[in-house]
């Protein structure tokens, strides 16, 4: 995809949309786009957060090891989402390994670049801050309702 | 002076002698009873209908239909053990007589439906009362356009006619290599290969045409009030999306009383319900 493309591709997905053209053409820039193949590990629990990744086709297991009981899946993440929102905040570690569950074409951020960015420009960075903080809430839901085990039996 | 023959009343109260013909155990929790009447005509139905299913001696529950609207010598009901109704539903054996009431209630739009495309969300149960309008849309595959089905699970062994769901995967498809079928679980088990995660995420990627798609939608209130949210988010619009609710439905013709949500009688005017005419009563308590 060209760079044009590119920059067309983000303003179109709802993560990225209403961003001010100057950033979704730094962010076109940025994104590095990659292939993975079944297995591969995009990070692995305890790894430091460098990337955020925008999935594009496939399906990426979030999983956590439990000794004795092998690799829990969390959650699995596909076409549209976006992965990685811990990246906003520095030094921060992996708390779950990211595993390729079918080939998956996605764009990779680099964290630093896009931390950095959002210190010198803050519309910038407020503007990112509100779409991750989205995704946290969204997650966050996901995970009241799943605690919530509203197909099991009813008491 | 001409005498004219009496018409045939039917006493909606009174229950048909209907005797199983077929038991399937679909997980642990969940029984298929296939029935056969033991008087009179086949019960037509319409999708999304439900009838009054009575086990003598124990109590009477109100059941989705989920079989082939198209194949009405076979009432085919997929129940859930919950309570001491459902459960001596489940427990009963081939040769035993039911009493049935019904059918009963609204059905699913799929007229208006016709030339859309079709997005159905099913959580848990929620699956049996929409079998009946998918095996409508593959009798009637050409006149509608994309169409989905996005069913949720707790677990892969809570999963309902897994068969099916392989088959629907190559049948309800508009095009080749098109995944019509999409499943996702809260917890992954075992050599579990699919989504994990709740049942709204699988909205997102979906192509479709927004003003030109209806939502039909079953499952427990929560997950369907998270799934309109979602469907409005893609921008379906709202006179589009159906219900199929649940309360406490005893009479099932709308004299009782008991199943009343805000001015409808869900057994009489619902169970099926345009998501408009719920929208106010759906998150208030007590109605």
């Amino acid at each position: 995809m060209s760079k044009a493309g590119l920059e067309h591709y983000l303003n179109e997905h709802p993560f990225f949309r209403g961003l001010r053209p100057k950033d979704l053409a730094w962010l076109a820039e940025l994104a590095e786009p990659l292939e993975c193949e079944v297995g591969d590990y995009l990070y692995r629990e305890g790894e430091e957060s460098r990337d955020f990744y925008l999935i594009q086709e496939g399906l990426v297991r979030l999983e956590i090891h439990a000794p004795g009981q092998g690799d829990l899946v969390i959650q699995t993440v596909g076409p549209g989402d976006v992965l990685g929102w811990s990246v906003m905040i520095p030094e921060t570690r992996k708390t779950f390994s990211a595993r390729i569950f079918q080939a998956t074409r996605l764009l990779a951020f680099d964290a630093a670049s896009v931390r950095a960015r959002a210190e010198q420009d803050h519309h910038f960075g407020y503007e990112l801050c509100k779409r991750f903080s989205r995704v946290i809430g969204e997650r966050l839901q996901a995970t009241r309702l799943r605690l919530l085990d509203l197909y099991g039996q009813p008491s | 002076m001409v005498s004219l023959p009496s018409p045939i009343v039917v006493d909606p109260m009174r229950p048909r002698p209907f005797r199983v013909a077929r038991v399937m155990r679909e997980t642990a929790d969940v029984v298929t009873l296939e029935l056969e009447a033991q008087t009179g005509p086949p019960l037509r139905f319409q999708p999304g209908q439900f009838t009054m299913l009575y086990v003598f001696g124990v109590g009477e529950v109100p059941i989705s239909i989920s079989g082939d609207p198209q194949k009405p010598e076979r009432l085919v009901h997929t129940i859930r053990k919950v309570g001491a109704v459902t459960e001596a539903l489940c427990n009963l054996r081939k040769g035993a007589v039911v009493g049935v009431r019904g059918p009963f209630g609204s059905h699913w739009p799929l007229e208006q439906a016709r030339g859309h495309d079709v997005v159905m969300v099913a959580g848990g149960i929620g699956l049996p009362p929409l079998r009946p309008a998918i095996y409508h849309l593959l009798h009637h595959r050409q006149d509608y356009g994309r169409v989905y089905l996005l069913y949720g699970a707790r677990t892969p062994r809570d999963l309902l006619f897994p068969e099916e769901l392989k088959r629907w995967q190559y049948t309800l498809s508009h095009a080749p290599g098109a995944t019509p079928v999409r499943v996702t679980v809260d917890r992954a088990e075992g050599d579990w290969d699919g989504a994990v995660g709740l049942v709204t995420s699988l909205i997102a990627p979906l192509t479709i045409d927004p003003s030109r798609t209806t939502a039909l939608m079953v499952g427990p209130e929560v997950m369907m009030r998270f799934t309109i949210a979602e469907l409005r988010k893609r921008g379906i619009p709202e006179e589009n999306l159906y219900l199929s609710m649940e309360r406490n439905m005893k009479c099932a013709v709308g004299f009782c009383g008991h199943c009343q949500l805000g001015p409808h009688f869900v057994c009489r005017d619902g169970p099926v319900l345009a998501f408009p005419q719920v929208r106010d009563w759906m998150t208030r308590k007590e109605v």
